[in-house]
C-alpha cells in the first residue's frame, strides 16, 4: 500500500468554530472540527470527531488508522489534543497471531482494536488526513475496488484473538465507543464527577474539606507545582535523547506491532515527540508545546498522578522492557499461543511450574471467555508495566495458597474450629441518627469517623506517597521509619497514602499491589508476626517457625510476575527480641533481589533505631526517616473545622482555646477531639437548663478541659475524712522533723527476723541504742499528738493504720507491702505544697 | 417482701422483726441496689447518658471511674446498668463483658472470659478453644468486622482497672482502647479503680487512646447529711406490710440517731472515714443484735444497742462474719477482698 508522502511539508492545524463546550475544572475547550491546511496550498481539510483519520506514525508508509472520537484544546489554543479510537492494520498484527485469522488478510483490511492498555489520547498535529473506512460484514467478500485509499474493517482485535465486529458494530457508528479503557474514561464529555475524583488521587494535590475549600487547596498544591516545574526540561531532554539515539530504529520498527499500543504515555509521548521531530521543520515549537504539557493544568488529563520525576525513570525502564519484548515476540514466533511476559528466557521452567497454578485458579473463577482474554492480556501488557484493572481483580479472587497446609487440624487439639467466623452478633434495632446539631457534630467529633482527606499532614503525606510508588513502580523494596509521639497521625496519614494507591491502582496508573498491616500491640509475641504476615499474605495458617521459614523462601525466590507488597508495621519497638531477628527479617526482606517488599515501620520515638537495635539491623532499616511533630495549634485548629464540616457548633473563640489548650501540652490529635466531644456534651446538658446559644462557647471548653485535665489529688485531699487528712498533715511535720521524704509509721523494736533483712532498708535500725528515743516521733505518733490538739480522740494503732492504708489504696500515699504491718515507711506521692494548699483552704 | 399486703390486720411481731431483718441485711449487706445512688446524682448521670449513646447511637466510648475504696463505684456502675437496660432500646441489644483484674491476672486469661462473655464462635460449651494468639486476633477480627450502625454495642466492665495496667504490654487496654477509638463495632470501656494515679500507669500510647473521661466519685457530705443517711439507711420504707410498725420503727430509728451517744459513735466514725460501706459494716452488727434481741419484745430498738456503738469502731470482732460478709475490710488482702466480692455478686446482676 502506498500513500502520497508528505511529508516534510508544514501544515496547520486550526480549530474550526468556536468550542462547544469549556471544562471550567480542566481548562479545556472542546471543539467539533479541526481544520487543516498545508502551507502554500490553499486546499483545508477539515476533521470531525466521528470521522476516521491516518495518524503519523514510525513507518510513513502505513500510517496509524484511528477514529476521532473527541477534540479538545487548552484555553489559549496551544494545545490541541485528539481522543481515538485504534485500529490496526494487517501490519501491526504479529505473524503468528495472523493464523488466527484463518484465511489470506486483505492487504487494505484493519481491524478494531480493543486491546485497553493503549493510550488513546494523541497530539492533533500527527494527523495526516482523513481517510475512507467501510465496515463489512464478516461473510461479505471484500470489494474488488482499486480504491486505494478505502480500508476494511471486518473484525476486532484484541491483541489476543479476533473476534466477529458485530459485538463492536455500535462501536464503529456511535460517536463515542461504549467501550473504552479505564485511563481515558474520565475523559468523556460531561463525566465532571469522574474527573473530579480522578483529579483528586494523590500527587496531583490533596484535596482539602474545609470551610474554604479553594483557598486551602491552592496553598496544598504549591509545592507540589513547583515540584513539577523543576522537571520537565531534563525529562524532554532524555526523551529527546532517547528518541533520537540509534537502536531507536529497530525498536519503533518493531513496536509498530499492537504491543506499541500498549505503551505508557510517556512512551506514547515519546513517540509523539520523535514523530513531531521527523515531521515539522520547527522543533522548537513543539518543544514549547511538550514543556506546556507538563506545566499547564492539563497534567491530570495526560499524565498520571505520579510526579514528573518519576517519568524519566519509567520511560528508561518502558524502554528496556520494550526492548526485552522484542525477544519475547520472537519467542512468540516459535511457541504459538505462549504469550507469557516474562522477558529473562532462562526464568521460564521456573514459571512453568507455577503456571498450573494460576491456570486452575482461573478455571475455578469460572471466567467466561472475554474475562479471560483480558487477564491474558492483562499479563502481557505487564511488559509495558500498565496492568489492567481486571488482572488485579482475578488476581486476588483466584489467589490460592502456593503449598498446601503442611498441617491437618487435628480434632483433639483445642484450636480455633475452622469453621468460626469472627463477628460480633448485629443490632437487633437499628442505631439512631443523630438528632440534632451537637450530636451531629459528636459524631463526626469522634475520633473514629476519618475524614476523607486528612488535613495539615500534606507534607509527610507527599514523602510517603512517593517513597512506596517508587518502590512499587520500580519493583524494588525498602524501609521507612516513621516516628513520632502519640496522636499525631502516623497510622492515619499512612492509611490514607494506602488508599490512595488503591485508588491509583484501580484507576491503572500503578501495578496492584497487596498491602498488609500488623500492629506490635495486637499479637502476643514478637514472633508471632510472621503467622500474622503469612496469613495476610496468603491466607495459610503456620506456626511461626514454620510461617518465618515459608516467607523467607517467597522473599527470595523469584516468582512469576509478583506484586508488590507494602507492609505496615505499627508499634515497632513491641517486635523487640533479645536477638532482634525479627526485626532483622522484617528489615532484610527488602533487601533481597525478588522480595519486591516496601517496609514502612512505626513507632513512637525518633530515635528508636539508635536505642534499641543492634547494629546490623539498624543499618538495615536505612536512613529514609520522617517524623511526625506534634500539632501546632492552627493545625489543631484545622483538625476540628475540617471535622466538623460546617457543622456549625462551636464558637471561634472555644475552638481555639481547645487547640492552642492541647498544642501546649501534648499537641495531640486524639485528645483534642475527646475535648470537643465533651464540650459538646457539657453544652448540651447546660441547654437544658438556660436558653443560649445553643453553640458550644468558652466556659463548656473550659469545664471540659477542667475536667480532662487537672488533676483530682487537690480534691481528694478535700474529701478525705478529718482523720486522714491529720495524718496526712502528721507525715508532714515527720518530713519535716526528719529532712527527709519518707517516714516510718510506728516504729518499734525489729523483730528478731527482720534485723537482718531491715537493717540496710532504715538507717534507724543501723543504731539499735536510739530505738527508744526515735520511736516518739513517727508518723504516728504525730498524728496521735495532732489529733489531741484538734480536741479529737487520739487513734488507735489499728485505725491509724486503717487510715494510713486507705490514703495508700488511692495513691495518696506511697507505702511498702502490707507485710511489714506498723513498721512500713511511708512517702508521699503528691507534693508537699499541694497537701497543705488542699489541707489550708477549708 | 411479704405477699400479704392486709396493712389493717397488724403482723405478729416476730414476723415483723423478721421482715425488718430481711430488709436491713439486704440493704447493709449491698445485696439490693438503692434506688437512686445518694450523693452521686450527677455521676450517674453522666455515666448513664455516655453508656445510653454507645448503646443507642453506637458511639464508642471509654471512661474511668475513680474513687476512694467504698465510695461507691461498683454501686453506681449497677444501678446505671440496671436504669440502663430498663430502656427497652437498650435491654436487647447490649451485650456486656465483665472483668475484674484480681481475676484475670492476665491477658490470655482475661482473652479467654471475654470470648466466653461475648459468646463468639470459637467458645463451645464453657471452653474456649485456640491458642493466646489465637484467641487475641480472633476478637480483634471479631470486632473489626462490627461497625457503627450494624453490629451489637458491646460493653466491657474492667473492674481493679490498675491491675490490667500491669498486664504485660498493656496489650488488652491498647487493643479494648483502640476499638474505641476507631470504626469498628462500637464499645464501651468502663474501668473501675480507686487509684488516683491510674493515668500515670497507662503507656503513651494507650493513654493516648484513651478518651480521658474520668468520673471522680469524691463526695464530701457534711456530718449532718451524713447522719441524714445513716437514717435512710436504717429506715423502713412506706410499703412496709405493717404500717404501723413501720411508723414505729421509724420513729424509733429518729430517736436512736438523736441520741448522744450513738451520735458521738457516728461522729467518730464520720471523722475516721467517710465512705458508707464501713458504716454499712458498722450497722450490721447492732442490726444483728436488735434482730436477735427483741424477737420476743418490742419492736423499739434497745438501748443495748447503744453499747455497740459505743465500742470504739477499731475494736469490732475483726471476723463479725454476719451473713456472710466480711466485716472488716481495713487490713484485707486482695484475696479477701475478692472472696467478699464474689460473696456480694452471687446474687448481683447476671451477665448476658
Amino acid at each position: 500500500m502506498k500513500y502520497f508522502t508528505r511529508l516534510r511539508v508544514r501544515r496547520v492545524y486550526k480549530w474550526r468554530g468556536e468550542p462547544i463546550s469549556f471544562n471550567r475544572k480542566l481548562k479545556t475547550c472542546e471543539y467539533a472540527s479541526l481544520d487543516i491546511s498545508v502551507e502554500g496550498l490553499p486546499r483545508v481539510t477539515v476533521i470531525k470527531t466521528g470521522q476516521h483519520i491516518l495518524i503519523e506514525g514510525e513507518d510513513e508508509d502505513n500510517p496509524y488508522v484511528a477514529k476521532v472520537i473527541r477534540l479538545y484544546g487548552d484555553e489559549n489554543g496551544k494545545q490541541k489534543k485528539v481522543v481515538v479510537q485504534w485500529f490496526v492494520r494487517v501490519s501491526e498484527v504479529p505473524l503468528s497471531k495472523l493464523k488466527l485469522l484463518g484465511r489470506e488478510p486483505h492487504p487494505q483490511e484493519i481491524f478494531y482494536y480493543q486491546g485497553r492498555s493503549c493510550d488513546d489520547e494523541v497530539d492533533a498535529e500527527s494527523i495526516l488526513r482523513p481517510v475512507k473506512v467501510q465496515r463489512l460484514d464478516g461473510a461479505a467478500p471484500f470489494p474488488d475496488s482499486d480504491d486505494q485509499d478505502t480500508l476494511y474493517v471486518k473484525l476486532s482485535w484484541d491483541s489476543k484473538t479476533f473476534k466477529s465486529v458485530d459485538s463492536a458494530q455500535a462501536l464503529l457508528d456511535a460517536p463515542c465507543p461504549l467501550r473504552i479503557s479505564p485511563s481515558c474514561a474520565g475523559q468523556l464529555p460531561g463525566n465532571a464527577k469522574r474527573r473530579n475524583a480522578f483529579a483528586r488521587t494523590p500527587g496531583i494535590r490533596k484535596k482539602l474539606e474545609l470551610s474554604s475549600p479553594e483557598k486551602k487547596s491552592v496553598i496544598a498544591e504549591d509545592p507540589l507545582n513547583q515540584q513539577l516545574d523543576e522537571d520537565p526540561e531534563s525529562e524532554l531532554m532524555l526523551a529527546q535523547r532517547l528518541s533520537s539515539s540509534p537502536p531507536q530504529a529497530v525498536l519503533l520498527k518493531h513496536s509498530l506491532t499492537p504491543l506499541r499500543k500498549k505503551l505508557k504515555p510517556s512512551v506514547l509521548l515519546n513517540k509523539m515527540c520523535l514523530s513531531e521531530i521527523n515531521s515539522s521543520p520547527s522543533s522548537d515549537h513543539s518543544t514549547s508545546a511538550e514543556v506546556d504539557n507538563e506545566t499547564s493544568p492539563m497534567l491530570p488529563v495526560t499524565a498520571t498522578p505520579r510526579s514528573s520525576k518519576r517519568k524519566s525513570a519509567q520511560l528508561v525502564s518502558s524502554r528496556i522492557r520494550k526492548q526485552l519484548n522484542l525477544l519475547d515476540d520472537q519467542q512468540d514466533l516459535n511457541s504459538d499461543g505462549e504469550d507469557e511476559d516474562e522477558f529473562v528466557p532462562s526464568k521460564r521452567e521456573l514459571q512453568s511450574s507455577s503456571e498450573d497454578d494460576d491456570d486452575g485458579g482461573e478455571k475455578e473463577a469460572g471466567l467466561d471467555s472475554d474475562d479471560e482474554v483480558l487477564v491474558k492480556k492483562g499479563k502481557h501488557a505487564a511488559a509495558g508495566c500498565r496492568t489492567p484493572r481486571s488482572k488485579q481483580r482475578t488476581r486476588t479472587s483466584t489467589r490460592t495458597p502456593r503449598r498446601t497446609p503442611n498441617k491437618k487440624i487435628t480434632p483433639g487439639t483445642p484450636r480455633t474450629p475452622h469453621h468460626a467466623t469472627p463477628s460480633i452478633p448485629c443490632r437487633l434495632r437499628p442505631a439512631q441518627q443523630p438528632a440534632n446539631v451537637l450530636e451531629e457534630a459528636r459524631l463526626r467529633l469522634h475520633v473514629s469517623s476519618v475524614p476523607e482527606s486528612l488535613p495539615c499532614r500534606e507534607q509527610e503525606f507527599q514523602d510517603i506517597y512517593s517513597f512506596v510508588e517508587s518502590k512499587i513502580v520500580d519493583g524494588t523494596g525498602g524501609c521507612m521509619y516513621i516516628s513520632g509521639v502519640p496522636g499525631t497521625g502516623k497510622t492515619a496519614t499512612v492509611h490514607e497514602v494506602m488508599r490512595c494507591l488503591q485508588h491509583a491502582t484501580d484507576m491503572d496508573e500503578i501495578a496492584p499491589f497487596h498491602f498488609i498491616e500488623i500492629n506490635g500491640m495486637k499479637m502476643t509475641d514478637p514472633h508471632q508476626a510472621y503467622v500474622q504476615i503469612l496469613q495476610k499474605l496468603t491466607g495459610q495458617k503456620a506456626t511461626a517457625d514454620h510461617a518465618a521459614a515459608l516467607l523467607e523462601k517467597r522473599f527470595s525466590n523469584p516468582a512469576p510476575r509478583k506484586e508488590s507488597t507494602v507492609l505496615l508495621v505499627d508499634e515497632l519497638d513491641l517486635l523487640w527480641t533479645r536477638k532482634q531477628n525479627v526485626m532483622y527479617n522484617l528489615f532484610d526482606w527488602p533487601t533481597r533481589r525478588h522480595a519486591r517488599l516496601v517496609v514502612l515501620t512505626i513507632a513512637n520515638t525518633m530515635d528508636l533505631p539508635e536505642r534499641i537495635m543492634i547494629n546490623r539491623v539498624a543499618s538495615r532499616l536505612g536512613l529514609t526517616r520522617l517524623s511526625f511533630q506534634p500539632y501546632s495549634f492552627k493545625q489543631l485548629q484545622q483538625i476540628i473545622t475540617s471535622r466538623l464540616n460546617k457543622v456549625k457548633a462551636f464558637e471561634e473563640d472555644a475552638l481555639q482555646l481547645v487547640s492552642r489548650k492541647v498544642a501546649a501540652l501534648s499537641g495531640d490529635a486524639r485528645r483534642c477531639l475527646d475535648i470537643c466531644r465533651r464540650a459538646t456534651e457539657i453544652c448540651e446538658h447546660s441547654a437544658a437548663d438556660t436558653s443560649s446559644t445553643g453553640l458550644v462557647g468558652m466556659s463548656h471548653v473550659m469545664d471540659a478541659l477542667n475536667e480532662m485535665f487537672s488533676s483530682a489529688y487537690i480534691t481528694a485531699i478535700k474529701c478525705v475524712s478529718v482523720q486522714e487528712q491529720l495524718f496526712l498533715r502528721a507525715i508532714i511535720a515527720e518530713f519535716r522533723r526528719l529532712g527527709l521524704e519518707e517516714a516510718t509509721f510506728q516504729q518499734g523494736p525489729p523483730p528478731i527476723w527482720a534485723l537482718g533483712s531491715q537493717s540496710h532498708l532504715s538507717p534507724h535500725y543501723d543504731a539499735p541504742g536510739h530505738q527508744c528515743t526515735r520511736q516518739s516521733f513517727t508518723v504516728f505518733v504525730q498524728h496521735q499528738s495532732l489529733c489531741r490538739v484538734e480536741g479529737l480522740q487520739p487513734v488507735s494503732v489499728s485505725e491509724g493504720l486503717a487510715v494510713c492504708q486507705r490514703l495508700g489504696a488511692c495513691r495518696l500515699l506511697l507505702l511498702e507491702p502490707s507485710r511489714l504491718g506498723v513498721l512500713q515507711r511511708v512517702r508521699l506521692n503528691v507534693s508537699q505544697d499541694d497537701v497543705l494548699y488542699a489541707l489550708k483552704s477549708d | 417482701m411479704s405477699k400479704r399486703k392486709a396493712k389493717d390486720a397488724p403482723l405478729p411481731v416476730g414476723e415483723c422483726i423478721s421482715q425488718v431483718q430481711d430488709i436491713l441485711r439486704k440493704r447493709l449487706c449491698h445485696q439490693q441496689l438503692p434506688d437512686t445512688p445518694e450523693g452521686v446524682e450527677a455521676q450517674h448521670k453522666h455515666l448513664l447518658e455516655l453508656l445510653k449513646r454507645t448503646a443507642v447511637h453506637g458511639e464508642s466510648n471509654s471512661v474511668l471511674i475513680v474513687g476512694p475504696r467504698g465510695s461507691g463505684k461498683t454501686m453506681l456502675l449497677k444501678c446505671v446498668l440496671r436504669d440502663l437496660l430498663e430502656e427497652k432500646e437498650v435491654e436487647t441489644n447490649l451485650l456486656q463483658v465483665h472483668l475484674n483484674g484480681l481475676l484475670q491476672t492476665d491477658d490470655r486469661i482475661a482473652l479467654q472470659e471475654m470470648t466466653r462473655q461475648l459468646h463468639l464462635e470459637n467458645v463451645v460449651g464453657d471452653k474456649v478453644f485456640g491458642s493466646f494468639a489465637e484467641n487475641l486476633s480472633f476478637l480483634l477480627e471479631a470486632l473489626k468486622k462490627g461497625d457503627r450502625s450494624s453490629s451489637r454495642p458491646v460493653l466491657f466492665v474492667l473492674d481493679e482497672f490498675d491491675l490490667f495496667a500491669h498486664h504485660k504490654n498493656q496489650t488488652l487496654l491498647y487493643n479494648l482502647f483502640d476499638v474505641s477509638q476507631s470504626a469498628q463495632a462500637p464499645v464501651a470501656v468502663v474501668g473501675v479503680t480507686c487509684r488516683l494515679d491510674v493515668l500515670e500507669l497507662l503507656e503513651k500510647r494507650v493513654k493516648s487512646r484513651f478518651s480521658h473521661r474520668q468520673i471522680h466519685l469524691l463526695s464530701n457530705p457534711t456530718f449532718s447529711q451524713y447522719l441524714e443517711r445513716v437514717q435512710t439507711q436504717l429506715r423502713l420504707q412506706d410499703d412496709f406490710p405493717d404500717e404501723t410498725f413501720a411508723q414505729d420503727w421509724n420513729a424509733s430509728v429518729k430517736t436512736l440517731c438523736e441520741d448522744k451517744s450513738v451520735e458521738d459513735a457516728l461522729q467518730r466514725h464520720y471523722n475516721s472515714s467517710k465512705n458508707f460501706r464501713s458504716n454499712h459494716v458498722a450497722d450490721v452488727v447492732p442490726e444483728s443484735c436488735v434482730c436477735s434481741q427483741t424477737c420476743h419484745q418490742t419492736c423499739r430498738p434497745p438501748g443495748g444497742q447503744q453499747d455497740v456503738f459505743n465500742r470504739r469502731p477499731g475494736q469490732y470482732a475483726p471476723r463479725s462474719v454476719y451473713f456472710g460478709v466480711v466485716s472488716d475490710h481495713r487490713h484485707e488482702t486482695p484475696q479477701r477482698r475478692l472472696r467478699r466480692r464474689a460473696v456480694q455478686s452471687a446474687n448481683g446482676p447476671q451477665r448476658v
